[in-house]
């Protein structure tokens, strides 16, 4: 019988971390995919905490994930509202219409 | 129970925090006319007298909320900075926010809120302390940069500040957690007593777990390869906000950089030197060739500041007291020259109307003799000619990297600071000897004058009283290295 151990909450930690990360650089068509991605990449560090937090016996990582939810909230209703404010002025929120200012 | 003098350390912090919903409260209770006016002011009396306590209550080195929090002489240096930051830019941004249709009470009470999170980050020594200081930071300074919602260009920079900001707080919290799981603990304190001994190697998760800390601070700070969104930003952002970004946020950022390299993994530090190394040429030498294909002043003074981050990480490369001491001499010092340019900036109106092209200088000097003078004088200090307060920063900077025998780095920075200063000339030239097209509006306001005096003042006459500044950086420089 497998034994779940630390090394596969990492594993799924990292798999969701890069598919946050690829979400962000590969999409090409939405914003709020663009959101997802991110919170996505929050939720892999959480649960990297918590298997580490039970895994070492030690609630410091649980309470950071606590603080992590928080601020991913805030950080959700911020993006939201930038985002709103800027699908009133461009009517459009495709990746690819954000292009007025190029470096 | 935490008692009370525990919490009296973080008793600037706490009074900013208060004001700030003091503040909001007032703003929403005062009539909409005279909201503004009032909410700005009290802002930069309570910021005033933040900054007076930071400096009034240093005293060592307090260790307070269970070792979450912690003041010592590197944090009331750098605090000070940042509310000089802050109180200038608040001055600064007075006229501006009344004319170009910004005149909400929000705009004090965010950049108060920037501020309170700049100094946790300045503060901080844990982990999630860390991570709660820098995001009460961005999450304000998000809505900072989108802050004109009616203008397509501030709306596009808030989008893109806030999804490269959260990305890279996702890349700084998943080395966090990396760290954690590999030490055991997220205490700086208790990590550095890990790294002391001379055995002690790190293993190859906490290298990962550091290289993905470093890469979300170095985001933070705008060094290269993290830069991208940083042109954008200063460019769309209102030109006040972006007077912030340039100062306030940059100087905490390095602030929490040098911390966290030098203190929990200062013993690491042949682990992390090359990465430094690499992302302070690379800022360098982008921040002075990118810069002279510019046409837009604020975009020019972003790959400005993305060079001047790459100076003063040369001193974090050197690793050394000194280094460190250089670094925040140079902080002190771009706080001051930035402030002042900045201020010309905001000058550059025709017909009540923003215009921030730099061929809009042209032969300003014939309309106005005294901001030409200051921008000749920033722009002289930011290339870091002699005897400009600039030269200097650079000067301890670059000693410091030579006495750490880090010699291709020092002469990589002179090099790319001589190519930079030829993109600083060009606006001096095309100040001085261009032909008049349209003048700037004249009455520039009495208190963005005043700024300009007052930091070109002190840009030229460093030299002959520095005594302050260099005594107080190495006293704080001397707080990260006990013994």
């Amino acid at each position: 019988m497998l034994e779940i151990g630390l090394s596969h909450y990492l594993t799924v930690a990292a798999i969701l971390f890069t598919l946050g990360l690829f979400g962000i650089f590969l999409n090409r068509k939405n914003i709020i995919i663009i959101l997802m991605s991110i919170e996505l990449m929050l939720l892999a560090v959480n649960i990297n905490l918590v298997a580490f937090s039970a895994h070492l016996n030690d609630l410091m990582g649980q309470i950071f994930a606590m603080f992590i939810l928080t601020v991913a909230a805030a950080e959700a209703a911020i993006g939201l509202a930038i985002l709103v404010v800027y699908y009133r002025n461009r009517g459009s929120i495709e990746v690819e219409d954000i292009n007025v200012m190029k470096g | 129970m935490t008692e009370l003098p525990d919490m009296l350390a973080a008793g600037p912090e706490i009074f900013l925090a208060v004001m700030g919903m003091v503040l909001m409260m007032v703003g929403v209770f005062s009539s909409e006319k005279r909201a503004l006016g009032i909410v700005s002011g009290l802002a930069v009396a309570s910021l005033v007298v933040t900054l007076a306590s930071v400096v009034w209550m240093a005293d060592g080195r307090i260790v307070a909320f269970s070792g979450l929090f912690l003041t010592d002489s590197f944090a009331v240096f750098m605090k000070t900075l940042v509310l000089l930051g802050a109180v200038l830019v608040l001055i600064m941004s007075e006229n501006y926010i009344q004319r170009e249709g910004m005149a909400r009470f929000e705009f004090p009470v965010l950049v108060i809120y920037a501020t309170v999170g700049m100094m946790m980050m300045i503060s901080a020594n844990d982990l999630i302390s860390l991570y709660i200081g820098l995001e009460l930071q961005s999450l304000s300074l998000y809505v900072l940069a989108a802050f004109q919602r009616d203008r397509g260009r501030s709306s596009e920079a808030g989008l893109k500040y806030f999804v490269l900001g959260a990305l890279s707080s996702c890349l700084l919290l998943y080395g966090c957690s990396l760290i954690y799981g590999f030490t055991g603990t997220t205490q700086f304190e208790a990590l550095a007593v890990l790294f002391t001994g001379k055995e002690s190697a790190a293993s190859p998760g906490l290298v990962v777990g550091i290289v993905f800390l470093s890469a979300g601070l170095a985001f933070k700070v705008s060094a290269v390869p993290f830069h991208m969104w940083t042109p954008d930003v200063y460019e769309g952002a209102p030109t006040p906000v972006t007077a912030f970004f340039a100062v306030a946020p940059k100087i905490a950022a390095i602030a929490l950089f040098l911390r966290v390299m030098l203190e929990p993994f200062g013993g690491l530090i042949d682990e992390w030197r090359q990465i430094i190394v690499l992302i302070s040429v690379a800022s360098m030498v982008l921040g002075a060739f990118a810069a002279v294909a510019q046409r837009n002043i604020k975009r020019l003074m972003a790959y400005s500041s993305i060079g001047h981050v790459g100076y003063a990480l040369v001193g974090l490369a050197s690793g050394s007291e000194a280094g460190l001491r250089g670094v925040l001499i140079y902080m002190a010092i771009y706080l001051v020259m930035n402030v002042g340019a900045f201020a010309c900036i905001l000058c550059m109106q025709i017909n009540g109307r923003m215009v921030e092209q730099i061929d809009d200088l042209a032969g300003s000097a014939k309309s106005h003799p005294m901001m030409a003078l200051g921008i000749l004088v920033f722009m002289f200090s930011l290339a870091g000619i002699p005897p400009m307060a600039g030269f200097f920063g650079k000067f301890f900077i670059f000693t410091a990297a030579i006495e750490a025998e880090l010699y291709t780095l020092a002469i990589i920075g002179v090099v790319s600071s001589v190519v930079g200063a030829f993109y600083y000339l060009r606006i001096v030239k095309i100040v001085y000897f261009d032909d008049l097209l349209e003048p700037f509006d004249k009455p520039i306001g009495r208190s963005l004058g005043t700024i300009m005096t007052l930091s070109g003042v002190v840009t030229i006459l460093f030299f002959l009283y520095p005594a302050p500044i260099l005594d107080s950086a190495s006293i704080a420089a001397a707080a990260l290295f006990p013994g």
